[in-house]
């Protein structure tokens, strides 16, 4: 299964997603920014880093990269695609999901691991975990504090579209156990199709034992099972 | 050349990490009566109209498609003299 | 400039260093050239009072596959792999604006780095500051660490640990050292040297601006007095952005044998990297300012040759290359500027709108730098401080003074720092910050890094030839615990006014305890910084070294030794021996008591190298081992509560054995029955796992839970 990374100038992740990848038998490849066709991938990742140095906003000039006319194609026609941290902040700037990344509650930058609670697994990103299970995933961000105008939030609580909530580890999700003062303590989302998913945590951080944790293969599982079921598209 | 300046604040009811660190760093400070902290950002373009009728329109879409976050922002252009 | 001072006094040189350059030159030199000497024979770029004796340190060893003086020392790993460090100071700029200059010194090393060839994979950063008690101080601190988060995560490097100390001493003249590690294959290894009659030298990165003008001159070589605020035009500002795109641009320049040679430009910008690269070859260069892309207008050909304008690359590369060079910049949005030409002349010419303004031997701006040998004395307040009228109490409440230790901003939880930084990035942490040395795989090996930071000034003030060499005893113990071997030190010594004979007698002292430590534990000094002048008002730092240690292991231990593997049941060991008199720069003096007083306690070479081989080894088969430091045996004991959660009865004699701080010893914890396989040190069982109290028997005890609280709340509390 063939799987893009997207790469912009300033992006970090590529790398680890793409070993994360490989370990669960994907075959993953570097795609550029500049690339304006994605033709034969299965499925598409943004992942996480600085692209364009966040400047203006984080995600403001990577959502016009030439790339992103093919990701927005694979969106609309079902393919997985996955955001992962700032490649949520880029799918949320390009309009394939609601609402946008601002600052950190307490404005400084938090790198640790945070329990998070599955809310639904109608989306590729939850597909083959559980409704209340509790993982432990690394947060690394300055701007993982999700915000959504009012009837955005509704409707996307309303559809089940929230995947993960910010827990602690018994899964109680309220403002003390939410490290970053996201809205309803909210951590990954997906759209209505349930093909276009991201989250803030960082699965592919969380992939082997030797570095602390596994929870993050139940994710990309379920991802790479996604892509399984929705063959290649042109 | 036509000089804008671009004021762009965050939509109202929408959370504003910055502007709540902040007032609460001047009331630690003792100045109790500041009400509220919004923070917003200024963009300075410096235009040349070909049409100068058309600026205006083209300034706004500028604003929407990439300046200023509709979703979560709003905004107001400027001529600066 | 202005005022009726000679120019080159107000560059900083003294009338001799002029007349130095007068004789060199055969003539007095143009405005450029002065410029270009002011700032490479400034302290912090020539080294001119502490050179003559840095090669008192032994740097070599079979593994040594570049030693001191290059851009970073680099090691052999075996099997194709090779490793890059090298430690900085930024500690003038950092006072005068944190952020920047915290972010600004991240940037300066990365380079150094990855100007070798390597990728740069991990950052550490040492940081000594002025008590939190005082509000300018935790501005500081916010302020750098900010600076060290905002750069290193943008640029896409983790930063993996380092450590925080606190005294009055700091709080004018903070110390910011960043430590970065690389890694590479052998093939991908450049140097600096500029060869080939014909090549060009390629200027690539940010356009030239006034940054820093004279920073190395003015703020590094300077003590701080009342007017320090106006230098705040003279700091930096850094890119971490451009500095990612650098790094990916050179990466690919060198994967694709584009380059010749390749050197960073920090301080003295332009004048270094020109002069150093044709230097290394033997060679000259013609440079035309005239093509140095610039931010600015109208600069003068002196501040374009000072200036100090971050995130730009010198690279030398073959004629018929040039094109694919600019080629690949333009991809990685780099700027790249041809700007001058090497050849045999061995003179660096400088043109500017078709003027020649500078006509140097190329070698002479490094090689002909004032070399001092400044006095040396020893300084009276040793008399009075080795004094420690005040006996001991006889009896205290050990958990009492538990909770004020752990409550101490230097041996506290220190994440509310660490988790500002990525730790993470590009999966190869292992152990992260927290522990007592950060651990590394390499993937695809079963290669194993481990590094440790250490330093402590207040023992370097009470004894620096001791302190020194317990320092470098203490970070080859951080990096065994890992299961690594000691494999080789980068040192960052940081000193006050070299011109006060106290001063200059703490850094001789410094240089030969720290070598002698070295030399018995067989390893190499691969590359060091020197940064004097940290005074202000007449007032110095303590004498602050700071080892970088870098240790190696192959295999590494598949399931290594974590803080938080004890379990209830575990036996608990002390190896090593015990003094308990040996309370000088302890925690309990500086917090409990109130004072810095007494003589430290020497360190036992034979004994260090024998405790150190042993934690090297348990590492591969037992759960936790804790290397013992500040706070004794007592905090020790209690952050493997706290991280395992769980309590502990201790069985020992009087209290002063948990509180003493005397060197070469760590706490091994164990399945019942078991007992550490060691060789030549001593070893006895000192205690159980259990319970939810650290129970020090007639002394007193506290809660696992009371004691997390005071751990985990010290730095939060104070900083916000």
């Amino acid at each position: 299964m063939r799987v893009a990374v997207v790469v912009f100038p300033g992006t970090n992740c590529e790398h680890d997603v793409a070993y994360a990848l490989g370990e669960l038998g994907t075959s993953p490849e570097l795609v550029w920014h500049r690339e304006t066709a994605l033709d034969g991938f299965d499925g598409v990742v943004l992942p996480g880093g600085f692209a364009h140095g966040d400047y203006l906003r984080t995600g403001a000039i990577a959502r016009f990269s030439p790339v992103m006319t093919a990701v927005e194609r694979h969106a609309v026609e079902g393919t997985p695609v996955l955001g992962i941290c700032n490649g949520f902040q880029i799918l949320c700037e390009a309009g394939l999901l609601p609402g946008a990344l601002v600052a950190n509650r307490d404005l400084k930058f938090i790198c640790r691991p945070v329990p998070l609670r599955i809310e639904s697994t109608n989306s590729i990103l939850t597909r083959t975990a559980r409704v209340g299970q509790v993982l432990r995933l690394p947060l690394n961000s300055y701007e993982g504090n999700y915000i959504a105008p009012a009837k955005d939030l509704e409707r996307l609580e309303a559809q089940g579209r929230v995947m993960l909530r910010y827990c602690d580890a018994a899964g109680v999700a309220d403002q003390s156990t939410n490290p970053n003062g996201s809205t309803n303590s909210i951590a990954g989302i997906a759209n209505t199709a349930g093909n276009v998913a991201a989250l803030m945590p960082h699965p592919e951080r969380a992939i082997e034992g030797l570095l602390g944790s596994t929870d993050g293969r139940v994710l990309l599982e379920s991802f790479v099972a996604s892509m399984a079921r929705e063959p290649a598209r042109a | 050349m036509t000089k804008l300046r671009i004021d762009i604040r965050r939509k109202e009811g929408l959370s504003d990490p910055e502007g709540v660190a902040t007032l609460r760093a001047l009331h630690d400070l003792g100045y109790a009566e500041v009400g509220e902290v919004h923070f917003g950002r200024m963009i300075y373009l410096d235009v040349s109209e070909e049409d100068e009728s058309s600026v205006g329109a083209r300034v706004e879409e500028m604003c929407r498609r990439l300046l200023a976050n509709p979703v979560i922002e709003d905004w107001t252009v400027e001529t600066v003299e | 400039m202005s005022g009726t001072e000679p120019a080159h006094r107000q560059l900083g040189m003294t009338d001799t260093e002029y007349e130095s350059v007068v004789d060199i030159l055969g003539r007095p030199p143009m405005p450029a050239e002065l410029a270009m000497y002011s700032v490479m024979w400034s302290e912090h770029c020539s080294y001119k009072s502490s050179r003559a004796w840095l090669s008192r340190f032994p740097t070599e060893a079979p593994w040594v596959v570049v030693g001191p003086g290059e851009n970073a020392g680099v090691v052999d790993l075996g099997d194709g792999w090779l490793a890059a460090l090298r430690i900085e100071s930024h500690n003038h700029p950092s006072f005068v604006e944190p952020y920047q200059g915290a972010a600004t010194g991240v940037g300066g090393i990365l380079r150094d780095v990855f100007t070798m060839g390597a990728r740069p994979i991990a950052v550490w950063d040492p940081l000594r500051f002025g008590p939190l008690s005082v509000a300018r101080n935790r501005y500081l601190l916010s302020g750098v660490v900010s600076g060290i988060a905002g750069y290193g995560n943008a640029v896409g490097v983790p930063t993996l640990g380092g450590e925080v100390e606190f005294a009055d001493c700091y709080s004018a003249n903070p110390l910011i050292n960043v430590m970065a590690l690389g890694l590479l294959k052998r093939e991908q290894l450049v140097l600096r040297a500029a060869s080939g009659d014909g090549n060009v030298a390629v200027l690539l990165g940010s356009a030239t601006g006034r940054d820093g003008i004279g920073g190395a001159s003015i703020l590094a070589s300077a003590s701080f007095d009342e007017d320090s605020g106006t230098k705040r035009p003279s700091v930096q500002v850094g890119d971490p952005f451009e500095e990612k795109r650098l790094i990916e641009a050179c990466l690919e320049l060198y994967e694709k044998g584009l380059v010749v040679g390749i050197q960073d430009l920090g301080a003295a910008g332009i004048s270094c990297a020109t002069s150093e690269s044709a230097a290394g070859g033997g060679m000259g260069m013609d440079v035309d300012l005239d093509a140095v892309h610039l931010r600015e207008h109208d600069m003068t050909p002196g501040e374009i040759l000072m200036s100090e304008s971050q995130e730009r690359m010198l690279a030398i590369v073959r004629p018929e290359d040039l094109d694919d060079v600019l080629a690949l910049a333009e991809k990685w949005e780099i700027a790249a500027s041809a700007i001058g030409h090497v050849n045999p002349s061995k003179q660096l010419r400088v043109f500017h709108q078709g003027e020649l303004v500078a006509d140097v031997p190329a070698a002479s701006l490094s090689d002909d730098a004032p070399l001092y040998r400044r006095p040396a004395e020893r300084p009276d307040y040793l008399d009075h401080v080795w004094k420690v009228d005040e006996p001991l109490p006889a009896g205290i409440d050990l958990g009492e003074t538990l909770l004020l230790l752990l409550d101490d901003p230097a041996l506290a939880d220190a994440s509310w720092i660490y988790e500002q930084y990525d730790h993470q990035l590009f999966l190869n942490t292992v152990i992260g910050p927290g522990s007592d040395g950060t651990l590394m795989r390499i993937k695809g090996t079963r290669k194993g890094l481990a590094v440790s930071t250490d330093g402590n000034a207040l023992l370097c003030y009470l004894d620096p030839r001791r302190g020194s060499a317990r320092l470098v005893y203490e970070a080859a113990l951080n990096v065994a615990v890992t299961g690594a071997r000691p494999f080789a030190v980068v040192d960052n010594l940081n000193f006050g006014n070299p011109e006060k004979p106290g001063v200059m007698w703490q850094f001789l002292e410094t240089v030969e305890g720290m070598a002698e430590a070295c030399e018995v534990l067989g390893v190499p000094v691969i590359g060091g910084n020197v940064s004097f002048y940290n005074e202000t008002d007449g007032v110095d730092v303590y004498p602050s070294p700071v080892v970088g240690m870098l240790g190696f292991c192959d295999p590494m231990p598949e399931d290594p030794p974590r803080l938080d593997r004890a379990e209830a049941g575990m036996d608990v060991w002390l190896v090593g021996p015990e003094d308990p008199d040996d309370f000088a720069a302890g925690a309990y003096n500086r917090v409990v008591l109130g004072h810095r007083r007494g003589r430290p306690a020497a360190p036992d070479p034979g004994t260090a190298v024998t405790v150190v081989d042993a934690a090297a080894s348990l590492a591969f088969t037992v759960p936790v081992l804790h290397d013992v430091s500040s706070g004794g045996l007592a905090v020790a004991l209690a952050e493997i509560c706290i991280n395992s959660d769980i309590g502990i009865e201790i069985d020992n004699g009087e209290w002063q054995y948990l509180l003493s701080e005397s060197p070469h010893r760590f706490v091994a914890v164990l399945p019942a029955g078991r007992q550490p396989d060691v060789h030549n040190v001593p070893v006895r069982r000192i205690g159980t796992m259990g319970g939810d109290h650290i129970d020090f028997g007639r002394h007193g005890s506290v809660t696992v839970a009371e004691a997390a609280a005071a751990w985990h709340d010290a730095l939060r509390s104070r900083l916000g």
